[in-house]
């Protein structure tokens, strides 16, 4: 099919340079040039790395890489029907990001509507509370150890001051995971206080005025008002939290390695050891995608509460 | 009308009471999420014979000690040139990646390649090692630094373009209109008003993607070695000598820790909307 390319009476030049027909040529491609070379790396680091993945989950890998054997859904009837240790590992995982996510949605809510005011300061202090999040995990992990020392750690000698007794923290079996959802609650908090806060930065100011014109009391407008309105934000910051807790791995993993025993051993912690302690690889690329396989389940489900209008 | 008319005092005496409150629940709550950078602090000054000592000393004349040991018993300085090399390259090339793919993606709303961007985000660390450990295995780039920047562009890349889309879609369509009616390509309006205009923006989003490659932990972790090894990893191998000697363990964390607050506090400004990614615009 012929273009009709209808020029505007104005145009004088009828044979453009060479440089200008390049140019014109890269704008009418644009939509395609521009995002070319993150298409070609998303593509090569994320598709060879996921195809290789689903092959190696239907092998078994020897400990030099040189030998398979094909073994079909094997490994994946291993993981999801015989493996104890990968049972485990789903229930330490939902304990932790259950407590966690609950957690951080009432600390952040209290900060969020604490700091939802102006006053001086405001941006610093806001700041200043956004450092757990940003803060290394390594660092931060090893001081949270330090503090957690049973014996002299700061920690138990607070303990001691409030008149309670002293605690095992990442040392007790029962008491590791609520110490580890202390840590995971102190980086989290910050994440849905900023969205929270932001969210009620942008509710509407009339039901708030004819609330108190009514004489509705502040939890009555809290409870009413307040909480229906900010739905959406509050369900960005769970579904993100969950998603980045059931991700967490440096905590852990340095912490604790999953111990004592078996009892903070994720489902990360657990892919990992398959995978790079063990060395079985086949197994453990069927235990990563299913892993996987839960967290994009999870993410799914925040795409269908996004709004942007695209998306 | 009565009701009306003592309002006003009332009101402002309970406002009162409630920023009195308010301001209490607010210190106590930056006392519980600071102390922890405080007792790291303060740890990596204190002197041996006081650091294992129970109750807990909080007074003392600060030590270096264990500061001139972290960078004596280890090449220190070559972690910190690994972190710093691996973080400066990732962050460099998903922006030379991320920003036109970014402007694409508003400009010309493709939002399944947001949403695939997404994707990488929400996945675990470890889903891709295995496969690249083999490959990095046979190729040889185990422990080498373009294996490792290669693996942080992964986490890098959807992080600058996310934190980016937010940011072009502040650039009013207006000034790139002018400029494409000046005779400007669409290209040029990209480079030379979309981009400039965005100045503050791309800062954020490269020293937030950049704390996020130094913080790093899996990825050398997996496939790093002794000639990649970087601050976070450095850290964790003071832990595995056996008997933790913990006020080396301070210094290192107060090392790998104090870059990230003072670049966080750099961009104060933008770390709020950065953070939040796209979940919110903010």
């Amino acid at each position: 099919m012929q273009t009709v390319s209808a020029r505007p009476g104005g145009v004088e030049k009828l044979t453009p340079g060479l440089a200008e027909r390049v140019v014109s040529l890269l704008d009418r491609r644009l939509a395609v040039i521009l995002p070319l070379p993150a298409i070609v790396v998303m593509l090569v680091l994320m598709g060879y790395p996921f195809v290789n993945t689903l092959l190696l989950s239907i092998q078994q890998v020897d400990l030099t890489l040189t030998r398979s054997v094909f073994v079909g859904t094997d490994n994946f009837r291993k993981v999801l029907f015989e493996d104890e240790r990968f049972r485990n590992s789903v229930f330490v995982t939902v304990y932790f990001s259950m407590a966690s996510v609950t957690l951080e949605l009432v600390f952040g809510m209290a900060m969020a509507l604490v700091l939802n005011r102006e006053f001086r300061g405001l941006g610093l202090i806001r700041t200043l509370f956004l450092l757990p999040l940003v803060a290394t995990p390594t660092a931060t992990s090893v001081t949270w150890m330090i503090m957690m020392e049973p014996s002299i750690g700061v920690l138990n000698y607070l303990l001691e001051i409030l008149g309670l007794p002293p605690s095992l923290w990442i040392a007790g079996p029962t008491t590791v995971i609520p110490s580890l959802v202390m840590v995971n609650v102190w980086h989290g908090v910050p994440f849905v206080m900023l969205i929270l806060l932001a969210g009620l930065r942008s509710l509407p100011k009339e039901p708030f005025e004819s609330a108190l014109i009514d004489g509705a009391s502040k939890v009555q407008v809290f409870v009413h008002i307040t909480l229906p309105l900010l739905r959406p934000s509050i369900v960005v910051a769970l579904l993100f939290r969950t998603i980045d807790t059931l991700k967490v791995f440096d905590a852990i993993w340095i912490m604790t390695r999953g111990g004592p025993g078996r009892a903070s051993e994720t489902l990360h912690v657990y892919s990992y050891l398959t995978a790079f302690e063990f060395y079985d690889l086949g197994y453990g690329s069927a235990v990563i995608l299913a892993f996987m396989g839960i967290i994009l389940a999870i993410s799914l489900v925040w795409m269908k509460v996004r709004q942007r209008s695209w998306i | 009308m009565k009701r009306l008319l003592h309002e006003p005092m009332s009101r402002t005496t309970a406002r009162r009471i409630e920023n009195v409150v308010s301001g209490l629940i607010l210190t106590l709550a930056l006392i519980a999420f600071l102390f922890l950078f405080f007792w790291m602090f303060i740890s990596s000054f204190k002197p041996n014979l006081l650091i294992t000592r129970y109750p807990p000393a909080w007074a003392f004349s600060p030590t270096l000690e264990h500061y001139v040991q972290v960078f004596r018993q280890n090449p220190f300085l070559v972690y910190m040139s690994n972190s710093l090399i691996i973080a400066l390259s990732s962050v460099g090339v998903s922006l030379a990646i991320g920003l036109p793919a970014a402007y694409s993606i508003v400009k010309y709303k493709q939002g399944p390649l947001a949403l695939a961007l997404l994707v990488i985000r929400m996945l675990p660390g470890i889903s891709f090692m295995i496969p690249l450990f083999i490959l990095y295995k046979r190729l040889g780039l185990l422990d080498t630094h373009p294996g490792i920047i290669v693996t942080h562009v992964l986490t890098v890349l959807p992080l600058i373009t996310w934190v980016m889309l937010g940011f072009f879609e502040d650039v009013p369509g207006e000034l790139e209109d002018a400029a494409l009616i000046d005779g400007c390509s669409q290209l040029g309006a990209f480079t030379r008003v979309v981009i400039p205009l965005s100045v503050p923006g791309i800062t954020a989003a490269a020293i937030l993607s950049y704390i996020a490659s130094w913080n790093n932990f899996i990825f050398v972790l997996i496939l790093g070695g002794p000639k990649t090894m970087t601050l976070p990893l450095a850290v964790y191998g003071f832990l595995a000598y056996g008997q933790v000697d913990w006020g080396a363990l301070s210094a290192a964390a107060t090392i790998v820790t104090v870059p990230v607050l003072i670049l966080a506090l750099a961009v104060q400004r933008y770390l709020a909307g950065g953070l939040t990614m796209g979940a919110v615009k903010g």
